[in-house]
């Protein structure tokens, strides 16, 4: 019987640009494949974060509640994009919420599984740490520019 | 003692201090706060010409003088096309203006988009809120041109989608097979199915060459100092970078001194720069 594995696809993921053979056969376990229709609630703010995706292809909009406004879409990720970060921090819980709005394929890592892995290899930990922090950098860079309202009047 | 000009001469020397008669022929709002006016200069056998990136100097009688770029297809040279929005005194007066009503217009002044020198490479365009409206002239003058241009990309970044500029032509635009149009806005709700985040966030995506690139760039400066950074940070050289400057220009051929930009003048040897003729100056908060 043939087996397929994610490894191939994994490692073209700019994600995990330049990431270790090692650490790729270590997390490949942990990855599945997914694919969601447009209008599917990812998940819900205050859900258990028990994964987090790296997007293949299609587009997902996190969102907020607003009261008196609705849902306000603060981000979109796609392609090549990683939606979530938090499975890596105590409490586990995701803070906004996430929803399909282009039909999407996505990897999906377990965030227990990966986080176990780290546990017992701390280089690893420490470089999956590192291009999370890129991300969350990036994110906040992103979000005080969009705090600035830079296409005001006022900048 | 000096020659006597004819009278005929005379009017051929254009005084650059001299503001012509344009009457308004059409008047469109295009956000809330944003409207586009159509002119036509009122010797109607005068034709205009100028440059992508240029701006001209529009008076308001009685109220005031400000520069506004040149938005309109340089092709066209019987009328031109300038976008605004109201943020003082002179743009809520112009917008007040009617069909019929004449401004007077001094210009064209500045420099320009480099889309000449541009030939043979990708051209990446970066573009928030009004920004874009300068850029636009340089949009129709590479489409006019196209082949001789690698990938021409456009990103464009606004507030809201109800802020979006020229949304009809961005997505005749985007129609085309050999433009690439990319929109994002900061902030959405309801049916906006299009991207969200800072127009930031579309550079290292956005399919280019950045080794043989050039970027055009304009909006506030603040954006595009981070829109600087991530073109670098993409591969995009200095030399390689256009950005359009905006501070108060009065005289606009370099003679008061309003828009000085350290050793150089907005007006005169701008808006539009070569990113490393001012990297050393780029962002201080004075110089």
């Amino acid at each position: 019987m043939k087996t397929t594995t994610l490894e191939p696809i994994i490692r073209e993921q700019p994600f995990f640009s330049g990431f270790e053979e090692k650490y790729l056969k270590l997390i490949v376990s942990c990855a599945r494949n997914v694919r969601f229709d447009e209008g599917h609630v990812l998940f819900r703010e205050g859900d258990a974060a028990e994964q987090f995706y790296l997007v293949r292809e299609g587009m997902v909009a996190v969102e907020v509640m607003v009261p008196q406004k609705g849902l306000v879409t603060v981000q979109t990720v796609s392609e090549g994009d990683v939606l979530g970060w938090s499975w890596l921090f105590p409490p586990y819980l995701w803070h906004f919420d996430a929803r399909i709005i282009r039909p999407t394929r996505a990897l999906a890592f377990d965030g227990k599984c990966l986080r176990t892995k780290c546990d017992k290899d701390h280089d690893l930990g420490y470089e999956l740490l590192k291009r999370f922090t890129h991300i969350v950098v990036d994110r906040l860079e992103a979000t005080r520019l969009q705090l600035m309202d830079l296409y005001g009047t006022q900048t | 003692m000096a020659p006597r000009l004819e009278s005929a001469e005379r009017e051929s020397v254009t005084d650059p201090m001299l503001p012509a008669p344009c009457r308004i022929q059409r008047v469109r709002n295009e956000t809330d706060d944003t409207f586009t006016l159509e002119l036509e200069p009122l010797n109607g056998n005068r034709l205009f010409s100028f440059r992508p990136g240029q701006f001209n100097m529009l008076y308001v009688h009685g109220v005031g003088e400000i520069p506004v770029s040149i938005c309109g297809d340089p092709a066209n040279t019987q009328t031109f096309f300038h976008t605004t929005r109201v943020v003082g005194t002179v743009t809520r007066a112009m917008r007040r203006l009617q069909v019929g009503d004449v401004l007077g217009v001094r210009g064209p002044f500045g420099s320009a988009w480099p889309v000449e020198e541009a030939t043979g490479r990708d051209v990446v365009i970066v573009a928030g809120g009004i920004g874009l409206a300068p850029l636009r002239p340089a949009v129709h003058r590479l489409l006019a041109q196209r082949g001789r241009y690698g990938k021409v990309v456009l990103l464009y970044g606004a507030r809201m989608p109800q802020d979006i500029l020229f949304p009809r032509e961005l997505e005749r635009w985007r129609g085309k097979f050999d433009l690439e149009v990319y929109v994002t806005v900061d902030r959405a709700t309801g049916a906006w199915r299009g991207n969200v985040g800072v127009v930031t966030t579309l550079i290292p995506r956005a399919p280019f060459d950045a080794t043989n690139a050039i970027a055009l760039t304009c909006g506030p400066e603040v954006m595009m100092r981070y829109v600087v950074r991530e073109l670098q940070r993409r591969g995009v050289g200095s030399d390689h970078i256009y950005v359009s400057m905006e501070r108060n220009m009065k005289c606009a051929i370099g003679f008061c001194g309003h828009c000085q930009y350290g050793p150089t003048f907005i007006c005169k040897d701008g808006p539009v720069f070569r990113f490393d003729h001012i990297e050393s100056i780029f962002g201080k908060a004075e110089v």
